[in-house]
């Protein structure tokens, strides 16, 4: 099978007065068309940066990104991206602020379907009866509900999410995470996620890259993720090879953190 | 007779009680840990055992007599670090060790805070300002203020939420490190159930509120000091955390009402926006199949 996505010899330098600070340095994956992928390391290790060049909003330094036979240039609305803050526009509603991307890819359709599909997306996420409040009267983690399904109405090729879960609290993030695993089952959307959270990881992805520590990040380790979809959590940590897996991963943050030690 | 003692405490701002027949009893010595949602009404709960909130009914008991208003008796560790930004590191504990303990001499005052600085491995930043600290190091600070004053009890409210997992990991094994050493009653609280897990001889949930009151307690019998990676392969430990979770998720799962709704989405493609719209050419979009329909289930 050919891949969906490319990232050949990926690195990222940014100009400092001591000289180029090398961020990534020849990051290189491939990931098939439907695949769950997740980078996970460290605060700082990179894995933002290569989302961000994935999504466009970076720009790539050497090597390059193909996404479904096209060479990557600029951000662009095939690929759907959930931010760890929101990033909603505080004077639309949340079914405006969806609507927003909706008019620009489906400016072809009729009026009625452009709102069928934000409704839709809006009430899978679980805000049926607060798709018109504003962002200011949601709470956090609804707001993120508001983020996923913005991405997900666009129909992108691909979705990139960069720490969607990180600023709410465990038991809210594992609400969302079932949530998103709905959504990207039924929707079949390739996606990349940056994390930090091995049980997260574990639980959505096919594969999780686990990258080293920058500066000059690269790939360290790809563990394959093999638990029978569609996933449900008490399952999953049931699984014989959850707590193995947790603990290689654990291990792995853990080696690559004494690398680096706080001087203080 | 237990140490702290939570009687029916009901507790409400007008409308519905945000904590219901709350009871709840902690032996000296013991790490309790309290795991909930936010918005449960856990931080609620801290400020009635520290004495900054009155019950509305029941009694909150601390060694036998009624709490009625915050003492240097109880020490507490807030989410936010509650640190006097234009103090330094070793003026924000001295505040404290000052107001509880008037009578001792400087030197004394200044050995106590030194030794509680060097608990927390901030030697080197004591005569730093706030604003010239990590979020992690701050906390560290406000653990060190709280253990200063030698309370009877400590009580953490979500003390490491708000840093990232690295940090928090690396303040779990300080605190596991000083409880094990001076063995204090501490209640800790929580929205993470590994961190419960990690740290506590006791964990109980919270159910999401309003209304919310305190389940059915459960022991973590792992050895200490404990392994982070290690007790990945404790059976015990396994369970737990399964339990706790499940136990979480399904109190949330109560308060929802099921509604089923139809819903449409219609299956048409995006257009490219990178290719500029020729006039006339295609004027709908690329429609894959008739419009599907689903029926969703709702939480409302």
């Amino acid at each position: 099978m050919s891949n969906y996505v490319e990232l050949f010899n990926l690195t990222k330098t940014y100009r400092t007065p001591k000289g180029p600070a090398v961020i990534v340095k020849d990051f290189n994956l491939n990931i098939q068309k439907g695949e769950f992928i997740t980078l996970i390391g460290h605060s700082g290790c990179g894995k933002s940066t290569v989302l961000s060049m994935l999504a466009g909003l970076n720009d790539i330094t050497e090597g390059g990104i193909v996404l479904a036979g096209r060479e990557l240039a600029g951000a662009g609305p095939d690929r759907g991206v959930v931010f760890q803050s929101p990033s909603l526009l505080p004077w639309l509603t949340a079914y405006e602020n969806v609507m927003l991307g909706v008019d620009q890819v489906f400016y072809s359709a009729n009026s009625d379907e452009r709102r069928e599909i934000v409704e839709y997306y809006l009430t899978v996420v679980g805000l049926a009866d607060s798709m018109h409040k504003r962002p200011a009267e949601l709470s956090q983690g609804m707001r993120q509900r508001v983020g996923i399904a913005r991405a997900f109405a666009l129909k992108p090729k691909m979705l990139l999410l960069d720490e969607p879960f990180g600023m709410l609290d465990s038991l809210t993030r594992y609400e969302l995470q079932q949530v998103l695993i709905e959504l990207w089952r039924k929707n079949k959307i390739t996606a990349l996620m940056v994390t930090h959270d091995v049980d997260e990881a574990l639980f959505l992805s096919d594969r999780i890259v686990c990258m080293t520590d920058g500066p000059a990040a690269e790939v360290g380790d790809i563990v394959s993720v093999n638990f029978p979809r569609p996933r449900e959590r008490k399952a999953v940590m049931e699984h014989p090879d959850y707590y193995p897996l947790r603990e290689h991963l654990i291990e792995f943050l853990e080696v690559h953190a004494h690398r680096r030690q706080p001087k203080n | 007779m237990p140490y702290l003692e939570l009687n029916n405490v009901t507790k409400h701002f007008g409308g519905a009680p945000v904590l219901k027949d709350v009871n709840l009893a902690v032996e000296q010595g013991e790490f309790v840990a309290i795991v909930g949602f936010s918005g449960a009404g856990k931080s609620t709960l801290i400020n009635l055992i520290a004495g900054l909130l009155h019950p509305d009914a029941g009694t909150v008991k601390l060694n036998g007599k009624v709490i009625t208003e915050p003492g240097p008796d109880r020490g507490i560790v807030f989410q936010n670090y509650s640190l006097l930004p234009w103090l330094t590191v070793f003026e924000n504990i001295l505040l404290a060790v000052d107001t509880v303990n008037p009578g001792w001499s400087k030197t004394q005052k200044e050995e106590h805070v030194l030794k509680y600085i060097a608990m927390v491995n901030l030697t080197p930043a004591r005569d730093k300002k706030p604003g010239e600290l990590s979020g992690g190091m701050r906390q560290r600070v406000s653990v060190a203020r709280a253990l200063a004053m030698n309370p009877q009890i400590l009580l953490l409210d979500e003390p490491l939420s708000a840093l990232d997992a690295l940090t928090r990991a690396t303040l779990q094994d300080e605190i596991s490190r000083i409880w094990l050493e001076d063995k204090k009653t501490v209640l800790l609280i929580t929205n993470d159930p590994d961190e419960g897990i990690y740290l506590a001889d006791r964990i109980i949930p919270l159910t999401a509120g309003p209304e919310a009151t305190l389940g059915e307690s459960l022991k973590v019998e792992i050895p200490r000091p404990r392994d982070r990676k290690g007790i990945n392969h404790d059976p015990h430990f396994k369970a737990l955390r399964r339990e706790v979770v499940e136990t979480m998720l399904a109190s949330k799962k109560d308060r929802h009402a099921s509604v089923t709704r139809k819903l449409v989405l219609p299956d048409i493609e995006p257009e490219d926006l990178s290719a500029p719209p020729r006039p006339g050419w295609r004027k709908s979009p690329i429609r894959r199949r008739e419009i599907k329909e689903e029926s969703v289930e709702v939480s409302k």
